[in-house]
């Protein structure tokens, strides 16, 4: 790799922080007005979260008596883990600047790092709310597990790797492999599983007011001020973040394979036109979709287990 | 003289005058004296282990040493090469943190004598520690098995340490001596098949022996020897001594028992099926592959659902060694299909594995006695609120929490990277796309992966309701931090932690070598390219847990950063919390051990099959109004409960049986003898 390259790459890496940075709650804000004008209301504006983030960073913070340390580290393990990777995943180019970040199992187990952190800062606040989310997201997320860990070996047989990097550059290289069995079946099995782990219909209500049906703004309510604004940013970053691996690793097309800057840019065009796209597709499904009982989430997550298996058999004996 | 002799010399005097030693010394010395020898016979371990490591060539034995006629029935025998290096260094690691945690530990309470302290406890400590380090330091089978019954009958006797305090100890330390016998006996008739085909008992001679043992008496060789070291390691079904001996046993005894002793299970079966035995049929694989997933998936399970906070550590323990055998299985399975470069990968991560899950279990251990000490509690349900109280135990067990839970930066997330990387590679190596390989490694993979879920929500239980929110009983809430030498113990596998999480390369070039002597995987080395980053030979596969750590760093800088200048820098208000509607928040109201595994409890309720006991009781002068209400949960082992009792009673029926034949009159007893003479000449007869 050229020095050229490595800056362009270090580059692609800074623009992807700042664009899902700012994006995010675009996109949140974008997939709020489109369920908002189906269901016949008028409306906030794409802008509201921005408007609501800038807000709550103004506002004084406060803190719950007999609160730990947890409280206060998990919001900033919760964004740093998102801000981490925004800019290690290859959204807008599969020129990486360092290797050995983006593999996709140290991807989803950083993923995982922020909703932990933020498990425990819900135990920490000892309310039966806080504990309550909490223990709801960590079953949810036990179980969505073995879900994306067998959609990532899926989808890594045709490339021999679990790097994303390598997993885009060779969807790129042979587009065909998309509408393959074993790539059709994991693109359904990872839609699942993107919605359990942000938290949307049918699996978490991310609009509730009812305590007794939160999951996870049962965790946050301790929250105010900036605490609650990293907290929020970082909800949407996630969002943004599952939806852009998942457009990537299912249609990569358009993302960067060199660091030139057209190349770059019709790569962070491309990307927040199919971001876009999915997020008002999913914002549309929600519409339609009631909340599952907690205890039916399961049967979804085994359903989404079992398209994951089959992608896994079918890239054995149909390769 | 080499490192080799020195350091096992350290540790058999060191062992036999220390036991000596704390025998004689005042009670009041007592503590400090064990820890000091305990220690001490550690670092000649961890030396011991380095020579071996460090020494050996490209194959065999680093130094070994013949003492004739030293045991009854033959010679001792010691020989150590790398993979007995890496377990030396491994159990002697775990005893130096494990001595100097016992300094304070097994000093008397504020207000009783602590059993741990007794003569005989300390004096057992550092005889356990040794007899461990020789286990894969013997190189003979007469010697291995001395030493194995010594490390089982000395760990008994820790086991029964407090056997005066909890009539429980005494059952645990009967399941444990059942289990471990048994175990002995698997092993000493694997190994006699074994040494009567390859016509010698040394090793060596059994390593050039194996390949004249018929397929059948391998294959029989091969299932004793896996039952016993199972047994051993805790792998379902023979799992049920865990749960009973860890808990009960003084907290520096379990972390001894569950990082270093388990391990040598592990190393037993490494070195018989793929040392001695050069490896086998895929079948042999499979088995192991089988009954690795089945332990880990049912000891996380049982551990998500425990309230005990030691219970919950020794179902993990069951996880951990199954996810270890998960590794040499599906290395059996490949290495049999030919393709040694994806063995030699699993091999690593198991072993990598053994050296991650002692160096978290023994953090886990060390802190669940810190706690059993401050509150008298292992009950998850009655803590909570400890991170105040106790800042620095909470610290490393959270660090231990995070290796055990598989997240990075921590170190049981490296391991598990590697198993994850061995297994899914099998398909695009393309070798072995026999149907029940391609069946069996998907479902391999997904026991992992909900391994690692549940493991999540264990350990988020675990450090979450024990450690943070409010105390649930006035013993949390008066609980004091540990005194420094325990605290010391711990910061030391604490680090351990770190170091592995971030820089696993650093065990990268001993596991190398480790796997030169295995000649299923010779020169594989899969760990060779590896630095800052693990690189994995001759698969595609890489990934820097240096460098997702220092890049999270980097990201939380920049989060600090960026907060403090949008949101300013005004400290938190502390204020109340939202109680329900009361004036006060009352503990009770927190989620409990119970409450939070609830809907994991429900969501496997099939598998788990949860006894509730609810009494309501009523206020006399009428049944509407509610006087108290108490709930109990009871989740048994089912897998102890289905196979457990029909062998006890099946033996029974035997004994009765038995009995019987023994009525006390010795005509009877001469009739027997006559019939079994009869008998065995009969034998003779027809087969010569």
């Amino acid at each position: 790799m050229t020095a050229l390259e490595t800056v362009g790459a270090v580059l692609a890496a800074g623009v992807q922080v700042a664009l899902v940075v700012v994006g995010a709650p675009y996109l949140t804000g974008l997939m709020r007005q489109v369920r908002a004008r189906l269901e016949g209301r008028a409306g906030a504006g794409v802008g509201q979260p921005v408007r609501d983030l800038r807000k709550l960073f103004r506002k004084e913070a406060t803190r719950p008596e007999g609160t730990s340390v947890v409280f206060v580290a998990a919001p900033l393990i919760l964004l740093a883990s998102s801000v981490f990777l925004a800019a290690v995943v290859p959204f807008v180019s599969t020129v990486a600047s360092v290797g050995g970040v983006s593999d996709l199992f140290a991807v989803v187990a950083i993923l995982m790092l922020g909703t932990v952190a933020l498990a425990l800062a819900a135990i920490d606040t000892g309310t039966a709310f806080g504990g309550m989310g909490a223990s709801r997201e960590i079953t949810i997320v036990a179980l969505v597990e073995p879900t994306i860990l067998l959609a990532i070996f899926a989808l890594s047989v045709r490339v021999g790797s679990s790097d994303l990097t390598d997993i885009v550059a060779g969807t790129l290289a042979f587009p065909a492999q998309v509408l393959s069995p074993a790539s059709l079946l994991a693109a359904v099995a990872f839609a699942v599983v993107i919605i359990a782990e942000t938290g949307r219909l049918p699996v978490d209500n991310p609009s509730t007011h009812l305590e007794l049906t939160m999951i996870h703004e049962a965790m946050v309510l301790e929250y105010s001020g900036r605490d609650l604004a990293m907290i929020e940013l970082a909800a949407s970053m996630r969002l943004a973040l599952l939806l852009g691996l998942g457009v990537n690793l299912f249609a990569p097309w358009g993302v960067a394979t060199s660091v030139a800057p057209l190349a770059l840019l019709l790569g962070i065009v491309m990307l927040i036109v199919k971001v876009a796209l999915v997020g008002v597709a999913l914002a549309v499904f929600e519409v339609f979709m009631a909340k599952l009982r907690l205890f039916r989430v399961p049967e979804l997550l085994a359903g989404s287990l079992l398209f994951a298996l089959l992608a896994v058999a079918a890239s054995y004996f149909l390769a | 003289m080499t490192l080799i002799a020195f350091g096992l010399t350290v540790v058999a005097v060191g062992a036999v005058l220390g036991a000596l030693a704390i025998t004689l010394v005042p009670q009041r010395l007592r503590p400090l004296t064990s820890g000091v020898v305990t220690a001490g016979v550690g670092v000649g371990g961890v030396l011991a282990g380095i020579g071996g490591l460090m020494g050996a060539g490209s194959s065999g034995a680093a130094w070994t040493r013949v003492a004739p006629g030293l045991l009854p029935l033959g010679e001792a025998r010691l020989s150590v090469d790398a993979l007995s290096g890496v377990f030396l260094l491994l159990v002697g690691a775990v005893a130096i943190a494990a001595g100097v945690y016992g300094i304070g530990y097994t000093g008397d309470g504020p207000h009783h004598a602590n059993p741990a302290g007794s003569r005989t406890s300390q004096a057992t400590v550092p005889l356990f520690v040794a007899s461990m380090i020789f286990v894969p330091a013997s190189a003979s089978v007469t010697t291995f098995l001395v030493v194995w019954e010594l490390m089982a009958l000395t760990s008994l006797v820790l086991v029964l340490t407090e056997h005066r305090l909890r009539p429980s100890v005494r059952d645990a330390g009967l399941w444990y001596a059942g289990m471990t016998h048994a175990g002995l006996v698997a092993i000493m008739t694997g190994f006699v098949v074994f040494a009567a085909g390859a016509g010698g008992e040394s090793f060596d001679a059994l390593r050039a022996g194996a390949t004249h043992l018929s397929p059948a008496a391998r294959s029989t060789v091969f299932i004793l020897v896996f039952v016993g070291f199972g047994a051993k390691a805790g792998l379902v079904p023979l799992h049920v001594w865990l749960p009973r001996a860890h808990p009960e046993a003084p907290s520096h005894v379990s972390a001894l028992m569950s990082a270093a002793m388990v391990s040598l299970g592990i190393y037993g079966l490494i070195r018989v099926d793929f040392d001695l035995l050069g490896g086998g049929p895929r079948w042999w694989g499979l088995l192991v592959l089988a009954i690795g997933a089945i332990s880990a998936l049912f000891g996380v399970l049982q551990a998500s659902v425990s309230t005990d906070l030691k219970r919950l550590l020794a179902y993990s323990t069951t996880e951990n060694v199954g996810l270890m055998a998960m590794g040499i299985g599906a290395a059996g399975v490949f290495a049999a299909d030919g393709n040694r470069a994806l063995a030699g990968v699993l091999i690593a991560a198991a072993l990598l594995h053994a050296l991650n899950h002692a160096a978290f279990k023994t953090v886990l251990f060390l802190g669940a006695g810190s706690v059993l000490r401050a509150t008298g509690l292992r009950d998850l349900d009655s803590l909570g609120g400890l991170v105040r109280r106790m800042p620095l135990t909470a610290a490393l067990f959270g660090v231990g929490a995070l290796g055990a839970a598989a997240l990075p930066p921590g170190n049981g997330f490296v391991s598990e990277w590697v198993l994850l990387q061995g297994l899914i590679h099998s398909i695009s190596h393309g070798i072995s796309a026999a149907p029940v390989v391609a069946v069996s490694i998907p479902i391999a993979v997904g026991v992992v992966a909900l391994t690692a879920g549940l493991g999540v929500a264990t350990f988020v239980k675990a450090f979450g309701v024990g450690f943070l929110a409010q105390p649930r009983s006035t013993a949390a809430a008066t609980a004091v931090e540990s005194p420094v030498s325990m605290r010391v113990g711990m910061g030391l596998a604490g680090a351990t932690c770190v170091v592995l999480g971030i820089a696993p390369a650093v065990a990268g070039g001993a596991l190398d070598r480790v796997l030169n002597v295995l000649a299923p995987v010779r020169d594989t080395a899969p760990l060779a390219n590896s630095a800052v980053t693990l690189r994995l030979a001759s698969i595609q596969g890489s990934m820097s847990p240096l460098l997702i750590a220092v890049g999270l760093a980097l990201a939380a800088l920049v989060v600090v950063g960026a907060v403090r200048r949008v949101g300013g820098i005004a400290p938190r208000r502390v204020v109340g919390v939202w109680a329900n509607g009361n004036a006060e928040r009352n503990a009770r109201q927190e989620l409990t051990a119970t409450s939070f595994a609830e809907p994991l409890t429900r969501v496997f309720d099939d598998v788990l099959r949860p006894e509730h006991d609810i009494n309501i009781t009523p206020y006399a002068e009428s049944s509407y109004l509610i006087e108290s209400v108490t709930f109990r949960q009871r989740v048994p082992d089912r897998l102890e409960a289905a196979i457990y009792p029909p062998l006890l009673a099946a033996a029974e029926t035997w004994g009765r049986w038995s009995r019987r034949m023994a009525n006390g009159r010795v005509h009877r007893y001469l009739a027997y003898g006559f019939i079994g003479l009869l008998a065995a000449l009969v034998v003779v007869a027809v087969t010569t």
